[in-house]
């Protein structure tokens, strides 16, 4: 078995791979994996090893069959990202497959677009009729015209039978929406992204800092686990919240910050341990580039500069510095992962990487780890067609410093027609009217198009407008390609199916292996079946397939996780250093060292729309597994509880919240706390379904994507900020 | 004799629910029921707040009052760790027990009987944790014998300052919360 480390899997060269010994783990619980079905109606206990998918985490789980029935499904105790423990969306995952409100059957559309009207059609029928709109709109305007939209694994296949097809036009709100401006900014100063599973050092950190980043409600499980774990040993957490998170109640440091404004204390924090001298002068020296103009910019953000920006007390911003210098290295300021709200996102995520350069926390222990990944061959494909033109997301690169695709960008070029038009749209598993701002601009993209497929497993407010709804089978009902990621240590995780889809439901690879047929494509797609896939890749990597099935994980050996136990101190950035001062940023008009521009102020009487995670839910598609729902039915909306009193709400009333463009949300509850600021609002995201299919969720809440209508966008990476929404709380009629 | 008890640090319990959905599916619980719940309890002033999120349930009490007002047996206590159960066949869902409990712990499950936490009795017997314990990502849950010094719920109630809920109530509930 091979493992190599991130760096030497970036610079892949065959002919220098470090060969280690085998370290699979057997698991002693496991009865063998039946095949899927075989046991159904048959009396006692089946065990299938597999991996999660209610959120992109991937955790290795084991399900239980009972009398032919999916009883329960629990940790793998082998895998290293649960530790034989999943979260509750994970433990709840079993009601994905048992949801009445699931997509049941392939369906094509009768009326208008957006009416959710369709006549039930054979699976050939509708891969035929997707095949023939994808050859007619590739005679008229070439294969780039066709673009996909995918989020998790199960995109894997059809984002290559697309790239069979002739299309690299492919993205994720994973970057755009979500952890886009992070990675970037990392990238600006160390050279490296911090990935995902992130590569932080939780459960060795002294003292940890989350700005905005709510774990234990956002159930980032190995995050969790490890936050709980350095809780309990009474590390010093420092909590930068506008609300009070459940993080904040566990915390040394809780700083109730004006919405906007991380910016500033950033700036404040690395001035006083600058001009303190508390930095890892050493650290700084050996890898640090730049680090004096850095300093000399730093002068004027002192703590009182920060005071009436950010509403936190110098003496504060001066003790809280004192406390991360304290515990350096060990000091871990968490980068987040949705990071997308001011619009100096990247800038403001280059100013937390900086911060935790000066604590030389980056390949420290507490800080943040070095990952490796297994070594594992990718399948012999036939080469794809060279796209006749670049990608359509981001013209001229007119962001410079995105580097993954921007959803936003294509459906702009998908509006505008420019550089070129975009005709269709494939949408996998993401809910794109909940995931991207400003719906109208959604719509009015999906107007252009000739063709809109959507495979999803429930009926999402996307596939309302669809013209084709394909109907996936849940993660427990499929195989999927192999889970390999940069983590603590290499592993290699199979998917595999733990009990029959209940109707007509198709795994992801079968539908892109059979649109690719449907396509004349059919030579892309030399592999039986997706067993002989994944055995052969697992063959070429000289792992055993057998155990692979039996115990859903084999393990590598760990490579070294930090600078002091012989990972590569390397950066790949233009000077090969930690860029305290970047010249490329100068270079494209961009400021070198962060700057803080104040946040846009709302509305006079207006509260800006804040909104996060709940654990018991993902994104806007767990709403309709009623295990799920049965743990959150709806969200509220946060209010503090002095500006309740002062509008006459108390929890429980129902409001509508009306934004700055007039949009109206749904009914939702009122909570009056005091775990919030007066000038915000909160929300849990992904609630207020509009899709009729989507029965039990329905109308139940808000939903905060529906009162984003206005967006900023990040300047360096072309993402979409969104926390510069304000909204008032109107009374709802009575029901 | 052993007496089973629950120790639950609610500096570690993030209020994630994995305990009541891993009850959910281990027991097979009707929809819209629940034998265990979180609570949270804030107090004080923005900024200046203390917040405890607490998983509950069945304190397994030592001086049980559903016990003592069963009229027909079918509430008792379990030889083994003196689990309180209900015998579902001997119960006639009178409610009796649903009115004493403190912590209103029970509910009559839709097939007629009342129902309400076991500590997972079938899967301690099998030397398993109870299902809440076993799949909770911040290890925050213990469950074990207090006759046992050596034990993890021992050593933690020797060490950490800790309180029940509603000790007033006289029934001596088993589950102790970590501060």
């Amino acid at each position: 078995m091979n493992a190599l480390s991130r760096r030497r899997f970036l610079q892949i060269s065959a002919a220098t791979v470090v060969a280690a010994g085998t370290a699979s783990r057997a698991l002693g619980t496991l009865a063998a994996a039946g095949a899927p079905g075989g046991g159904r109606g048959a009396k006692g206990d089946r065990q299938v090893a597999t991996f999660c998918d209610i959120c992109f985490w991937k955790c290795g789980a084991i399900a239980t069959v009972r009398d032919g029935k999916l009883w329960k499904i629990e940790g793998n105790p082998a895998d290293p990202l649960c530790r034989g423990r999943l979260c509750p969306r994970g433990t709840g995952g079993i009601g994905a497959h048992s949801d009445p409100d699931r997509l049941r059957s392939p369906l094509i559309r009768t009326h208008e677009r957006g009416e959710e009207k369709w006549k039930e059609v054979t699976w050939d029928e509708a891969l035929e009729f997707i095949a023939a709109k994808m050859k007619k709109i590739a005679a008229a305007h070439g294969p780039e015209a066709m673009a996909l939209f995918s989020h998790g694994i199960g995109g894997t296949f059809l984002k290559h039978t697309l790239k069979a097809y002739g299309s690299a036009n492919i993205a994720a709100p994973s970057f755009a929406q979500c952890r886009g401006p992070r990675d970037v900014g990392f990238r600006l100063t160390f050279g490296e992204d911090v990935g995902s599973p992130e590569r932080t050092d939780i459960e060795n950190a002294q003292c940890l800092v989350l700005i905005g980043s709510h774990l234990g409600e956002n159930m980032h499980n190995t995050q969790v686990q490890e936050f709980a774990t350095a809780v309990g040993r009474g590390a010093s957490l420092i909590v930068v919240d506008p609300r009070f998170s459940v993080a904040a109640s566990k915390a040394k440091y809780y700083l109730p910050i004006k919405p906007g404004t991380d910016l500033a204390l950033l700036l404040a924090w690395m001035h006083v341990i600058v001009a303190e001298k508390l930095y890892d002068a050493d650290y700084v020296a050996k890898y640090g580039f730049g680090f004096e103009p850095f300093a000399a910019s730093l002068t004027s953000f002192t703590p009182e500069w920060a005071y009436p920006e950010t509403g936190i007390d110098p003496e504060t911003i001066r003790a809280t510095a004192r406390e991360m210098a304290r515990y350096r290295p060990a000091t871990l300021v968490h980068p987040g992962r949705h990071v997308n709200w001011n619009g100096d996102d990247a800038q403001r995520s280059r100013a937390l990487a900086l911060l935790n350069a000066l604590l030389g926390s980056w390949g420290r222990k507490g800080g943040f780890y070095s990952p490796s990944v297994m070594d594992m061959p990718d399948y012999p494909y036939p080469d794809y067609p060279k796209p006749k033109q670049p990608k359509v997301d981001n013209p001229d690169h007119k962001y410079p410093f995105a580097h993954e695709a921007l959803t936003t960008g294509i459906r702009d070029a998908t509006i505008s027609g420019q550089p070129y038009p975009i005709k269709g749209w494939l949408v996998y598993a993401t809910n794109l009217l909940h995931a991207l701002p400003n719906e109208a601009e959604t719509l009015r993209a999906i107007k252009q198009l000739d063709l809109l497929v959507v495979v999803d497993v429930i009926p999402s407010e996307i596939a309302g407008w669809a013209d084709v709804v394909l109907p996936e089978s849940t993660y427990l009902e499929r195989h999927d390609e192999l889970n390999v990621e940069l983590f603590k240590e290499p592993f290699v995780a199979l998917r595999q199916p733990v009990i029959e889809s209940p109707h007509d439901q198709k795994p992801n690879w079968w539908i892109a292996r059979k649109l690719a047929e449907h396509l004349g494509l059919a030579a892309y797609y030399p592999w039986k079946d997706i067993e002989d896939y994944l055995g052969y890749r697992m063959k070429e990597a000289g792992l055993d397939f057998a155990a692979l099935k039996k115990n859903g994980i084999i393990r590598g050996p760990r490579q070294p996780l930090y600078f002091d136990e012989g990972a590569p101190a390397e950066f790949g950035t233009p000077s090969g250093k930690i860029e305290f001062y970047s010249a490329q940023l100068e270079k494209a008009g961009f400021d070198p060292v962060p700057k803080y521009v104040p946040p846009v102020a709302g509305p006079p009487g207006a509260f800006r729309l804040l909104f996060g995670r709940a654990p018991m839910h993902s994104f806007s598609r767990t709403h309709s597994n009623r295990l799920l729902s049965g743990m959150m039915e709806e969200n509220a909306v946060w209010v503090n509880a002095g500006i309740a009193r002062r509008l006459g709400l108390k929890s429980g009333d129902r409001v509508r919240l009306k934004n700055q463009d007039g949009v109206l949300s749904n009914r939702i509850a009122v909570k009056a706390t005091e775990r919030i600021r007066p000038d915000c609002v909160y929300m849990v995201h992904g609630f207020g379904h509009t899709s009729r299919g989507l029965r039990h969720a329905f109308g139940k809440g808000a939903s905060d994507a529906q009162l984003i209508t206005r967006y900023k966008t990040d300047p360096l990476m072309g993402g979409t900020a969104m926390n510069v929404n304000f909204v008032t709380l109107e009374p709802a009629e009575a029901v | 004799m052993s007496r089973y008890i629950m120790v639950i640090d609610t500096r570690r319990c993030v209020g994630c629910h994995d305990c009541v959905v891993a009850c959910q599916t281990e027991n097979n619980v009707p929809a819209g029921y629940c034998r265990d719940w979180i609570t949270e309890t804030a107090r004080g002033e923005f900024p200046t707040v203390q917040l405890e999120i607490r998983t509950e349930r069945c304190n397994h009490c030592a001086n049980p009052p559903c016990v003592y007002c069963c009229p027909t047996g079918a509430s008792h206590i379990h030889e083994r760790g003196g689990v309180v159960l209900v015998t579902h066949d001997k119960c006639i869902g009178c409610k009796a027990c649903l009115a004493a409990c403190p912590y209103d712990a029970r509910f009559i499950h839709p097939e007629g009987y009342a129902d309400k936490c076991t500590f997972c009795i079938h899967r301690v017997e099998k030397g398993q944790d109870p299902a809440c314990v076993s799949v909770c990502p911040t290890r925050c849950m213990h469950f074990g014998d207090a006759e046992d010094p050596l034990s993890d719920v021992s050593r933690l109630l020797a060490s950490r300052p800790h309180h029940t809920l509603l000790p007033e109530a006289g029934s001596k509930p088993r589950i102790y919360y970590l501060t």
